[in-house]
């Protein structure tokens, strides 16, 4: 059991341990689709919604793990059902919003092997919270993922339409702007104690 | 039979450099920059990783007759699943205290994008043997990727290498390479190195076929 306030939870989730500039978890997205302000909106969306509902899957599944004494299962069944979750939510875009389904191209399968997803799945567990104490986590985790991505893209667009050296182009620029907001968020250690 | 050498050794070389999963692929990253804050965790991660994926790619291609198309990345991910319990386990049982520097790592090996990437594309077309050696292949590519960064971070953010201090104590350490930022400075940094071997090499080709020409 933990007994950290809901508030701090979600302030220790979206900005003092970011998930992505902190834990460095769902990196290969936020590199992948932070080049335009649009995508990266559209891919934050769909990450925080599919936390959400893999946080409460998660949830349910570790009590039934409990239940029958088999912790070893826990990773296999995380994950099979982080991945039936991002195929659900692949097929409603699909259905109801076929241009932002094409936007997202191949990063919305590849939420699959986000680690954030996993990631948080397994921190609830670790730390022991209890329902709303997990879904509160849940929605920090999503919105500070949403937040770097939106950020990191504020950044790359304004870089593109830069004079930068051929060698520094791409990749090497981009991890140079994530170190830099990295630091930045460094100096929100010690909020929601 | 001496041409089907060099293919199966350029199956093992090419993770090493050509392809580097990290420096060239750019896959895998998390825990590349996550847990090479020392040396010694690089070395661990980079270990359990090539583990995982010698064992996925060799279920994988001994079952790739067996796995219906449609429904493959749900095995191939249940395998993975399979193998990254037991090196959870296994680190636990070896090292606790490695287990705790590790964390959630460990268990985060499953949605490591190599592992499934190398799954889907190579294992699964390949017979067990070339798959094996396309695991080794990638997997020691990633861990020297790892200790490169980790080195690199614990020289500086500590002043050590592998826990053996290198520096007089004197030596003021450079405590934001140990924190996060650092591991994506320490990546940049790689990164920009191979970019300007790559480009440099491209230069000499280009001025070794004006030449002759």
């Amino acid at each position: 059991m933990n007994d950290a306030s809901h508030w701090s939870i979600f302030l220790n989730a979206a900005l003092v341990n970011n998930f992505v500039l902190a834990y460095f978890l769902g990196i290969c997205p936020f590199f992948g689709v932070s080049s335009r302000l649009e995508t990266a909106v559209r891919m934050g969306g769909a990450v925080s919604f599919v936390m959400l509902v893999a946080s409460v899957c998660a949830f349910a599944i570790n009590l039934l793990l409990d239940f029958v004494n088999a912790p070893f299962l826990r990773i296999i069944s995380y994950i099979l059902v982080i991945s039936s979750t991002v195929q659900l939510v692949e097929m409603l875009m699909k259905k109801l919003s076929p241009a932002t389904f094409r936007a997202m191209g191949i990063y919305l399968p590849l939420i699959t092997t986000n680690c954030a997803i996993l990631g948080l799945a397994l921190f609830q567990t670790n730390r022991g919270y209890d329902f709303t104490q997990s879904v509160v986590y849940s929605l920090g985790a999503g919105i500070g993922f949403a937040l770097a991505l939106v950020l990191m893209a504020g950044v790359r667009e304004k870089l593109d339409l830069n004079d930068v050296p051929d060698l520094v182009k791409g990749t090497a620029a981009a991890l140079i702007v994530a170190g830099i907001l990295s630091m930045g968020f460094m100096g929100f250690a010690g909020l929601g104690r | 039979m001496a041409r089907k050498q060099v293919t199966t050794t350029d199956e093992f070389v090419k993770g090493l450099w050509r392809d580097n999963p990290v420096f060239v692929q750019v896959l895998g990253m998390c825990p590349a920059l996550a847990v090479s804050n020392t040396a010694m965790n690089a070395l661990a991660m980079g270990l359990a990783t090539t583990f995982v994926l010698l064992m996925s790619g060799l279920s994988v291609s001994l079952l790739r007759n067996l796995i219906p198309r449609e429904a493959r990345i749900v095995c191939y991910i249940c395998i993975i699943a399979t193998f990254v319990t037991s090196v959870d386990y296994l680190i636990m049982a070896l090292s606790l205290e490695l287990h705790r520097a590790l964390g959630a790592f460990i268990a985060l090996i499953v949605v490591n994008c190599l592992i499934l990437g190398r799954a889907e594309a190579f294992a699964s077309k390949h017979n067990p043997g070339r798959a094996l050696l396309d695991g080794l292949g990638m997997g020691v590519g990633f861990t020297l990727a790892l200790l490169f960064i980790g080195v690199v971070r614990e020289i500086l953010g500590s002043g050590s290498i592998f826990g053996f201090s290198v520096f007089p104590d004197t030596f003021q350490t450079w405590t934001i390479m140990v924190l996060p930022s650092g591991g994506f400075f320490a990546m940049a940094l790689w990164l920009l190195i191979v970019n300007w071997l790559k480009k440099r090499k491209e230069e000499a080709e280009k001025l070794t076929t004006e030449v002759l020409t």
